[in-house]
């Protein structure tokens, strides 16, 4: 299991007139080779940031204050911006939320298509044209020839998003870092295109990094999960582990107030909003919504200690404090 | 299922589609949003409206709230037609009437004029219902503040000062103000973030308990549709192809549809994950629904019949309407 993407405490600000907002403020982790990872968090808590960020892809007034970014051990942030558009798309693809606006809506699908081949491969109008026909093939879009000529707005939402699944794959990336791929969908569509994904991972021998808010999501997709909570790492460990054991409060309390669809049970709400990240709360961000907040929360920034093997949380009390869910 | 309070019957909504020409417009169709519903809401209870988009689940509440001008079909609120009554009746009957019936839209950031602070926004009704004397609508106001989990010192601030859950509690405190029997929610939490969803679920849970209020509740997420209703209708292409009790809607359900619609849903825990039923191709367009059943070109059980005969709402069980026409197969 070759380590693909590491990122090392890394800090994005934004500059904004109000103030600095600390999107991403010191996140770390490490998105192996076949071990789909996925990145969990509310809006605000600095999830797409963070990936932009290790894309070079962060535009003003936002800024990387500090941090290293790896791929495969070499160092991305030292790269020129001609260097990096060979690693973006052809090492590293993206596919993010809305399709409505990561697709021109002025050029055909199958222009689209070819400009991406084009500046990653060597080939000619008709070869990139052809290429663009399988790869629509490949996410299971019907009459791939007749659609190679089609505009964004004349497919629907699911098809949007296979088309640019389908431009996120032209580069044949080792890594696909999917954003909230299917927020945008229908549950009978984002079925399609969730199962699309696995397949195409398992076919392409390509790595996943997801993010999401969608606790269930996560659990169907991914092996490993980082939490982060405003801008920070609360908790990263294997799937399995966060749904069974949590150890960071906000792990838990957000398992249990998600309503689910096996079973009705008392939804137990975190109290509180998501904190302004321009002056976030002392401490441990999330202590003024925390049931286990002591003084020391307020005080001092909870590290990220390891809890176990390959497991990390940010915690001042995870030792003391039982989180296990009574199921 | 206890007495209805609002009822549904034979309910259809067109929308006609023109084409521009260089003159006049060319009607070339209809969007058939709502074909043909019938359902009850009983007293006391949340009746869940699901379906993906476009299915007419909002036109329905909108219907159901006279909003919208149903084609055909009737809407009855205590017995009384909904909208023969606000043509019709005398001023101070038809206010009664809308008094209680409201409405929570989905978009809290689009429903609470920015320009009037919390107090103007709850005591509105007030001004239009006069239900209220003057001398109590502070009082009032604190009241329905206290109700949905807001402060006092809350009701001089503008909109723009709260997060979006603090303002879906302001519009749920606005709809509150009339009093109302009966309520339609329109997603009200899917703007909203997870951690902000709970809270508003648990709210409208409690009020109903503490005020026995009705509840419309669309969306198209099944988890907190099983989380806040009684009772469930499936919707899907204007019609509807389910409607039981929450527990064998999700527990037991005969339609192929609301089978997949439930494998669809990813669900939060790794070790139990099921097998998923995954449908091909879109959701037709509803200007031309396909013959027969709506389902059946997307449909893993289709056979001829399903695409000659559309499959009435028939009764399968205690209470349990299914719309298919090899329901007893899935019992």
């Amino acid at each position: 299991m070759g380590e693909l993407l590491r990122v090392d405490d890394l800090r994005t600000y934004f500059y904004t007139e109000a103030g600095v907002v600390k999107a991403v403020d010191g996140v770390s982790f490490v998105a192996n080779e076949g071990e789909p990872l996925g990145l969990v968090g509310e809006s605000g808590s600095g999830k797409t940031v963070t990936v932009l960020a290790a894309m070079g892809i962060v535009s003003r007034p936002g800024k990387i204050v500090s941090g290293k970014i790896f791929f495969k051990g070499e160092e991305l942030d030292h790269k020129s911006e001609k260097e990096m558009r060979k690693i973006r798309g052809k090492k590293i693809g993206y596919v993010s939320q809305d399709p409505n606006s990561s697709l021109d809506p002025l050029f055909t699908v199958g222009n689209q298509l070819v400009e991406v081949i084009r500046t990653h491969f060597e080939d000619t109008k008709d070869q990139a044209w052809d290429k663009g026909v399988k790869l629509l093939k490949l996410v299971g879009i019907p009459e791939a020839d007749t659609r190679m000529r089609s505009y964004p707005h004349e497919l629907s939402g699911g098809m949007k998003q296979r088309v640019a699944i389908a431009r996120a794959l032209a580069g044949e990336p080792e890594l696909l870092v999917a954003d909230e791929p299917t927020t945008n969908l229908d549950v009978t569509i984002q079925a399609q295109v969730l199962d699309l994904l696995k397949t195409l991972g398992k076919q392409l021998n390509m790595s996943l990094i997801l993010i999401t808010h969608d606790m269930g999501l996560i659990a169907e997709m991914t092996k490993r999960v980082v939490v982060l909570y405003a801008g920070k790492v609360a908790e990263e460990a294997s799937t399995l582990e966060v749904f069974q054991t949590p150890k960071h409060p906000y792990t838990a309390a957000l398992l249990a107030s998600v309503p689910r669809l096996d079973r009705k049970e008392v939804l137990v709400p975190i109290g509180g909003g998501i904190p302004n990240l321009i002056t976030p709360p002392s401490g441990c961000r999330f202590h003024p919504r925390c049931a286990y907040a002591k003084q020391i929360c307020i005080d001092q920034i909870p590290p990220l200690e390891e809890s176990g093997q390959r497991r990390l949380v940010a915690c001042h009390r995870w030792k003391e404090i039982d989180l296990r869910r009574k199921a | 299922m206890p007495e209805a309070l609002v009822e549904v019957q034979d309910l259809v909504k067109y929308f006609p589609v023109y084409q521009r020409g260089v003159l006049l417009k060319k009607k070339v169709g209809d969007v058939h949003a709502i074909d043909n519903v019938s359902f009850k809401v009983g007293r006391g209870e949340t009746l869940g409206l699901v379906g993906e988009s476009g299915c007419g689940k909002t036109t329905t509440g909108k219907v159901m709230l006279d909003l919208e001008t149903g084609d055909s079909g009737k809407v009855l609120f205590e017995g009384k037609e909904v909208h023969e009554s606000l043509k019709k009746a005398p001023r101070s009957e038809k206010l009664a009437l809308r008094r209680s019936m409201q409405m929570v839209f989905q978009n809290p950031y689009g429903s609470l004029d920015p320009r009037m602070t919390v107090f103007d926004i709850i005591s509105e009704p007030f001004v239009i219902h006069k239900h209220i004397p003057h001398v109590e609508w502070k009082d009032r106001v604190y009241s329905l503040l206290k109700l949905v989990g807001l402060e006092e010192y809350h009701a001089e601030r503008y909109p723009h000062e709260f997060s979006g859950g603090q303002r879906q509690r302001i519009s749920i405190a606005r709809a509150l103000a009339t009093e109302p029997k009966f309520i339609v929610a329109d997603e009200p939490v899917s703007s909203l973030d997870v951690s902000i969803r709970a809270q508003i679920l648990n709210l409208l849970e409690d009020l109903q308990k503490k005020t026995g209020i009705s509840f419309l509740y669309i969306s198209h997420d099944l988890s907190s549709v099983r989380q806040v209703s009684q009772f469930v209708a499936v919707m899907y292409l204007g019609k509807i192809f389910e409607y039981a009790p929450v527990n064998q809607v999700f527990d037991k359900p005969l339609n192929p549809y609301t089978m997949a619609l439930l494998s669809a849903v990813p669900i939060p825990d790794p070790v139990r994950q099921t097998k998923r039923i995954i449908l091909p191709g879109d959701v037709p367009s509803p200007v031309n629904p396909p013959s027969g059943c709506r389902f059946h070109p997307r449909c893993p059980y289709a056979a001829e019949v399903c695409k000659t005969d559309e499959p009435p709402l028939r009764e399968l069980g205690s209470g349990h309407l299914v719309a298919c026409h090899f329901a007893e197969k899935f019992a």
